[in-house]
């Protein structure tokens, strides 16, 4: 038997594509789903590699539909290498990276140097996202069509917005054709300003420039209104406010085709933490305010939101340890991700099967990517993680090559210790 | 969020001075009570405990400043110690040497103690981390200015003889002060009662949570104020859209004789400085018999002295009067 063939015995299978929530065995043969079963009896010609899943929750393979590898340009952040082995040790089986590398993404020969350096370095899936406009400049559509044929699976100018509309809205036209989803990230840049973090009490408090929630809820209406106006497919990247889960809600209550995600980092700190001026609390957009986690957990609970991405952004020390004024945007997420959802469980803010849809099958859907699911013949990417097993993080330890965590130190619950990629287990963590 | 001071045995129990949102009471009494005994001896010509003999307070300036530094050198000598003052314009990062590492720089030099001025919020803070030094925030940013706050605090002790219950209002760029921040914990910390007034676009978000009345009329808010702090409206603020122009500011938030006439008689003047004359504070006003502007430059070098000679070991001196 290959080595992409393997036994796992006795775990506590979820997979929303099938409505399965069953303490079951799973045979992979040769990469794919071969059977799905109570206590399976596989005719043993060879050893067959098992696992012992008692006690663990076996699910599709995560999926991380928001990412950034840094490779080309941004490699003393983050190499496609080290990005992927720590979405690996995050528990994710598939990611998809974003176009704001250096040169961008956005024409068809750096999406096949991604895939090729993807193919060499990497253990994890990896899906690329490509800009919208060339340069992230806001002035030009990207070649969209050149990029599809060579492998993106949606395009986006994350990081930045595209601040003219009338080029926003012939770029949702033109991804029809392609049948690409479009990813926006909503701040308008005049309000956002000379910003570093979010406007309000906090923000007179510590003397910083703020950036209220409007830069973020205006560009939602705008980029709703927009899909309504051509039917193309708008994705909202890291939704962090009340308002923007409100204005999402009641477009997808009038049948526009629109989908969200939001970050653990939104779902879980204030900005409050600022005070600290530890600067891998900055991020964009910012961190927000108790009714914004509220707001955002609910909407996660009624499908309102219907991906978790992890928005993971490496930067360095060099581009950290400055002041707060002058920080890079971003902090890592892949390694922490997993047990900051897992904690609105564990809180009874969600159930675990709609967590898990959230990570596999919904982002799939929205990159139009066959993953996500352990039907019978489907690739055998699997997360399987311990829920009882608490651990503290530290950041020394990350896969990432940057450690730029506001994480460090926490004591989380929940721990992915194997995943499994078509077959292939490419992380196994302790047990 | 928490203060990163350990508790070292001085009065203070502060390693550092980082700004007034989180000083006690007590603490604020000891810093204004040590500074108005030493403008006592000062002015008996009686003597000043020589706190930093041979020590040397390392000046890192960033920002351009001439009282407020002049201030804290005179403050040393007068103290027994030396000082050095180092001034970059601008961004560290922009000159390829980052904030911290000058800081290290300094610190291996072994210098006593820091005195900071940044133009970037929670600077002291970065520095204060990765030091062992004491360290003095000589204003971050829009943040905090805590000994202005301080030596504001003791001016309004010498006009109104208390600090509790008395009125006072800050008027005009809140958003972008740091001298405002400071004064508005300082002063609601002992007591006084708080109100702020300036263009809707010059406050701060949710300003009115830091437990302060606000004001967008300054005839409305003048009446029954005990203080008046004037601030000093920056030029650059008249080209980002905060605020039309120089005379349109100057018509509805500068403080004039017609407007001095519907203050108190008594009503006390003040402004950190520099003051732009006929822009927010008439030449006349501040000039006139209410300003306590110089008194407060005068009180600036006797309270940084307090604070040097406090965060140094130095013991605290009492006052005749409570500092209530």
């Amino acid at each position: 038997m290959s080595t992409n063939s393997l036994l796992i015995k006795n775990g506590r299978v979820i997979d929303p594509s099938q409505n399965k929530d069953a303490v079951q065995d799973i045979f992979v043969l040769n990469g794919k789903i071969q059977a799905l079963g109570k206590n399976l009896e596989i005719p043993k010609d060879e050893p067959l590699p098992e696992i012992d899943a008692t006690g663990f929750v076996v699910t599709p393979g995560w999926i991380d539909i928001h990412t950034h590898l840094r490779e080309p340009g941004g490699t003393h952040k983050e190499t496609i290498e080290t990005g992927t082995r720590s979405a690996a040790a995050g528990g994710f089986t598939s990611i998809a990276c974003m176009a704001n590398t250096q040169p961008v993404n956005d024409s068809s020969y750096i999406t096949t140097y991604i895939r090729q350096k993807v193919a060499t370095d990497s253990p994890v899936n990896v899906f690329p996202i490509g800009a919208v406009t060339k340069g992230l400049k806001g002035e030009e559509l990207a070649e969209i069509g050149s990029m599809r044929e060579a492998g993106i699976v949606a395009i986006s100018d994350d990081g930045k917005t595209v601040m003219n509309a009338y080029l926003f809205r012939k770029a949702l036209d033109y991804s029809r054709r392609f049948d690409l989803t479009v990813i926006s990230h909503a701040e308008d840049l005049n309000l956002k300003g000379l910003g570093v973090m979010n406007e309000g009490y906090n923000s007179a408090r510590f003397g910083l420039r703020g950036i209220p929630k409007a830069a973020e809820e205006v560009i939602v209406a705008r980029d709703i209104y927009l899909a309504e106006l051509t039917g193309a497919k708008l994705h909202i990247a890291h939704a962090s406010t009340a308002g923007s889960v409100a204005l999402i809600r009641e477009a997808k209550r009038r049948g526009i085709r629109v989908t969200a995600e939001v970050t653990p980092h939104h779902l879980t700190l204030t900005d409050e933490v600022v005070g600290t001026y530890d600067t891998n609390t900055k991020v964009a957009p910012p961190l927000r305010e108790k009714e914004d986690i509220e707001a955002l957990q609910e909407a996660v609970a009624d499908g309102t939101i219907d991906a978790l991405a992890s928005d993971h952004a490496p930067h360095s020390r060099e581009e950290k340890e400055v002041e707060y004024d002058h920080a890079d945007f971003g902090m890592v997420g892949l390694e922490t991700a997993f047990p900051l959802y897992y904690a609105k469980v564990l809180k009874n803010h969600w159930d675990l099967s709609k967590m898990v849809a959230a990570m596999t099958l919904k982002p799939a859907q929205i990159i139009g990517v066959k993953k996500g699911t352990l039907q019978l013949g489907s690739d055998a990417d699997i997360s399987i993680f311990d829920p009882g097993q608490e651990w503290v993080v530290d950041r020394s330890q990350f896969q990432s090559k940057s450690q730029n965590s506001p994480f460090h130190g926490w004591t989380m619950r929940g721990k992915p210790v194997f995943t499994i990629v078509g077959g292939k287990i490419v992380y196994r963590g302790n047990i | 969020m928490t203060i990163p001071n350990a508790s070292p045995a001085n009065a203070l129990q502060l390693k550092s001075l980082l700004g007034t949102e989180f000083l006690k009471k007590e603490q604020i009494q000891i810093l204004i009570s040590t500074a108005l005994a030493f403008k006592d001896r000062y002015e008996k010509g009686q003597s000043i405990p020589p706190t930093l003999s041979g020590k040397t307070a390392f000046m890192l300036f960033f920002e351009a400043s001439t009282r407020t530094r002049s201030s804290f050198e005179l403050a040393t000598q007068r103290l027994g110690g030396n000082s050095i003052v180092l001034t970059k314009g601008g961004s560290s990062t922009e000159k390829g040497e980052t904030l911290l590492d000058t800081a290290r720089n300094i610190e291996a030099m072994r210098p006593d103690i820091l005195i900071l001025r940044h133009p970037s919020a929670g600077s002291p803070f970065l520095l204060d981390q990765a030091l062992n030094l004491p360290l003095v925030n000589a204003g971050d940013g829009f943040h905090e200015h805590p000994t202005q706050a301080l030596l504001d605090l003791m001016t309004v002790f010498e006009g109104r003889k208390q600090i509790r219950g008395t009125r006072v209002l800050i008027v005009g760029d809140i958003a972008h002060s740091r001298v405002a921040r400071s004064n508005i914990y300082a002063l609601k910390t002992m007591g006084a009662e708080v109100s702020v007034c300036g263009p809707p676009t010059l406050l701060p978000p949710k300003v009115e949570k830091m437990g302060v009345k606000v004001f967008y009329e300054l005839d409305k808010a003048v009446k029954d104020q005990d203080v008046v702090m004037m601030l000093r409206i920056q030029f650059e603020r008249f080209s980002h859209g905060q605020t039309p122009s120089q005379g349109e500011y100057s018509r509805f938030y500068g403080l004039n004789q017609r407007v001095l006439k519907l203050c108190q008689p008594e009503v006390l003047i003040m402004h950190p400085g520099p003051v732009n004359r006929g822009v927010e504070l008439a030449t006349d006003v501040a000039d006139s018999s209410r300003s306590v502007i110089l008194n407060q430059v005068s009180n600036g070098v006797m309270l940084r002295m307090s604070v040097l000679h406090l965060l140094s070991g130095g013991e605290p001196f009492s006052w005749k009067d409570a500092i209530q």
